[in-house]
């Protein structure tokens, strides 16, 4: 018995999403009294992969058999797969992004595995084995029970902390066995978006609406999200109309965040925005109409006019910066 | 090129969402259901991939008899025929099994599905679908162009995008960028009526998982405003009571 976690590597650097991955799943095998393994795929070098070991991994599988340079659903599907065999993992753990919900379900298929997409918190393993995730796009949360022996469960970004606990890990390879069927697919091009912080990962984020009048006023937006370390993110009839790229747009057709802190302005909080943000843990929101929807959903709010209110906001953002360094 | 579309009939979504008392299940009453909106957009796709280069787009849902208004629906937007798996969709694992048996059967070129469903937001369906059938997939699509047999998809990664290039058969889940939905003309709605809509019995299948209960979260406490002249505050507030900067 065992609990695997998948971890995730871009070119070969581990972001703090997979830490998350690795404390949460750490927490699962310390409540069942187990170890936990970790399984990368690609290049991270051995130093980058010791780190996996600084929250609690107790073995690290390297799989970086040359063919696994490139993304193939398949592929990759089929080596955890086998990494969960060699382990004897009960339980398998990865990221809810957008890799990990394209492998999973090939996983739970792979391994007779009950999976539960986009858990919130840990499971309850007492008795029956529950895991909460969120349902009907953030209006509730439905609690899944997992009926079978193996277990898969992807993990939202954001919604675990990290928590520091070393182990000394040994770093094994492993070269599963390849079916050329699983490498049918080839990437042609990756294209990496420039913006410095990555909006599912984004601890902050700061979100502009149809209030700001158009895509000439988004120098404002960037330039607080620059100074508080935030991403930019936007409402879909912004994304719509070609002011901001689609990649921003959040809701319930776009991308589902739950960062610590969601500021919107100029953004009336319809339900199907709502849908994308209601997770977050902090909510505020600059409008200049007090009746505006939003103020019902936000924990903090400031009822005024974004061109007069975040100009003055950035200036007391760079102060209160200053002041913590 | 013969195309099918997998449809889950949801809530709309701007529906109340409330519980039965012991929280086992939604309460319907009242509520109006509509195709998934990510459906829509695959179904949209599907139309347009077909009359540009011919084929045809059936439309598959596995549900009871109460989600044939959804198929009708789809049949109006475009599609030439639809098939319902007569049973409740119990779960993912069991509705792809579904969908997978069918298409051992009646295979296809290309299937598209949305992202996820917006009752359950799980996007499990179409990878479990592929992986029964051996076939490659991309669970979140940002565009996808057919030529010469052979699929281009440019697919969301973090912070990114990434353009593959497959062989057919393929799955896709649709995001919203792949399409614009179609509105169903009077023509669309008239033929409707009379397209064929089979129905299917399901096959036997274990299942993996079940809803325990549902919950609400939490409603946050009232907003706490600061005055727009003196948005330092603001910070001032993050930092010292919710220690979020
Ligand atoms: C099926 C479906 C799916 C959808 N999916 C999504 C989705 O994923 N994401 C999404 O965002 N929307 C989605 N929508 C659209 C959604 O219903 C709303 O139309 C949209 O969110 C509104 O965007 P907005 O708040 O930017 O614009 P508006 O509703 O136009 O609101 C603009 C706000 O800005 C305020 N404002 C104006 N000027 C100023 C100023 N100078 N200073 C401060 N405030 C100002 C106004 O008071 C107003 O509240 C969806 C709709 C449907 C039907
Ligand atoms: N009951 C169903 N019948 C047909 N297709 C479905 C059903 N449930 C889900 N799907 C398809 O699978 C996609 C993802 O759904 P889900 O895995 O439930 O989030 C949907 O967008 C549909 O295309």
């Amino acid at each position: 018995m065992a609990v695997l976690v998948y971890t995730e590597n871009t070119e070969g650097k581990f972001k703090k999403s997979a830490f998350e991955a690795v404390t949460y799943a750490r927490a699962i095998a310390d409540a069942l009294n187990t170890s936990l393994s970790a399984a990368a795929i690609g290049d991270a070098s051995d130093e980058e992969l010791g780190k996996l070991a600084k929250y609690g991994a107790k073995k690290i599988l390297k799989i970086s058999d040359a063919q696994f340079k490139n993304y193939s659903v398949q592929g990759y599907a089929s080596a955890i797969t086998q990494a969960a065999q060699k382990e004897n993992a009960d339980v398998v753990v990865m990221l809810a992004s957008f890799g990990g919900r394209g492998i999973a379900p090939r996983l739970a298929v792979k391994l007779k595995a009950g999976l539960a997409e986009g858990a919130v918190e840990l499971p309850k393993i007492v008795g029956n084995f529950i895991v909460r995730k969120t349902a009907y796009s953030g209006k509730a949360f439905a609690d899944v029970e997992i009926v079978s022996a193996k277990k898969i469960i992807t993990l939202i970004p954001n919604s675990y902390k990290v928590e520091e606990k070393p182990e000394t890990a040994a770093i094994e390879n492993l070269s599963p066995s390849i079916n050329n069927d699983d490498f049918k697919m080839t990437v042609k091009e990756t294209v990496r978006s420039t913006s410095k912080v990555s909006l599912p990962d984004a601890e902050i984020v700061v979100s502009g609406g149809r209030g700001l009048k158009g895509p000439e006023n988004w120098g404002m937006i960037e330039q607080l999200a620059e100074i508080l370390g935030a991403a930019t993110a936007c409402s879909k009839p912004v994304s719509d109309a070609h002011w901001r790229p689609h990649s921003e747009h959040v809701g319930q057709t776009g991308i589902t965040i739950g960062p610590n802190v969601y500021i919107a302005i100029g953004i009336s909080g319809a339900i199907q925005h709502l849908a994308g943000v209601s997770s977050s843990k902090v909510i505020v929101v600059i409008n200049k109409d007090p009746e505006a929807p939003f103020f019902k959903a936000a924990d903090y709010g400031i009822v005024g006019d974004a061109f007069d209110v975040v100009p003055k906001l950035i200036e007391a953002a760079k102060a209160f910066k200053a002041g913590q360094n | 090129m013969k195309i099918l579309v997998c449809i889950s009939h949801v809530p709309d979504t701007t529906t109340k969402i409330n519980f039965t008392p012991d929280n086992k299940s939604l309460i319907t009453q009242g509520v109006q259901f509509i195709i998934n909106p990510y459906d829509e957009i695959a179904l949209t796709r599907a139309l347009e991939l077909t009359e540009k280069s011919g084929g045809s787009v059936t439309v598959i849902n596995v549900g009871e008899a109460t989600t044939e208004p959804t198929l009708r629906k789809a049949l109006a937007i475009g599609a030439a025929d639809a098939v319902r798996i007569n049973a409740q969709p119990r779960e993912a694992f069991f509705v792809a099994t579904q969908i997978a048996e069918y298409i051992k059967k009646t295979p296809y070129d290309l299937i598209l599905c949305g992202r996820e469903s917006i009752d359950f937001n799980s996007g499990t369906v179409p990878s479990m679908v592929a992986e029964m059938l051996g076939i490659p997939s991309v669970a979140i699509s940002k565009t996808i162009q057919v030529e010469n047999g052979k699929a281009v998809i440019e697919r969301e990664i973090e912070g990114g995008k990434e353009v593959i290039e497959c062989a057919l058969p393929l799955i896709a889940g649709c995001s919203e960028s792949v399409a614009e939905p179609r509105i169903p003309n009077m023509r669309g709605i008239m033929s409707a009526r009379t397209k064929p809509l089979v129905v299917v019995e399901p096959v036997q299948t274990e299942t993996f998982t079940k809803v325990a209960g549902y919950d609400k979260p939490a409603p946050r406490s009232s907003v706490k405003l600061v005055d727009a002249a003196e948005p330092g505050k603001l910070l001032e507030l993050l930092h010292t009571e919710k220690k979020v900067i």
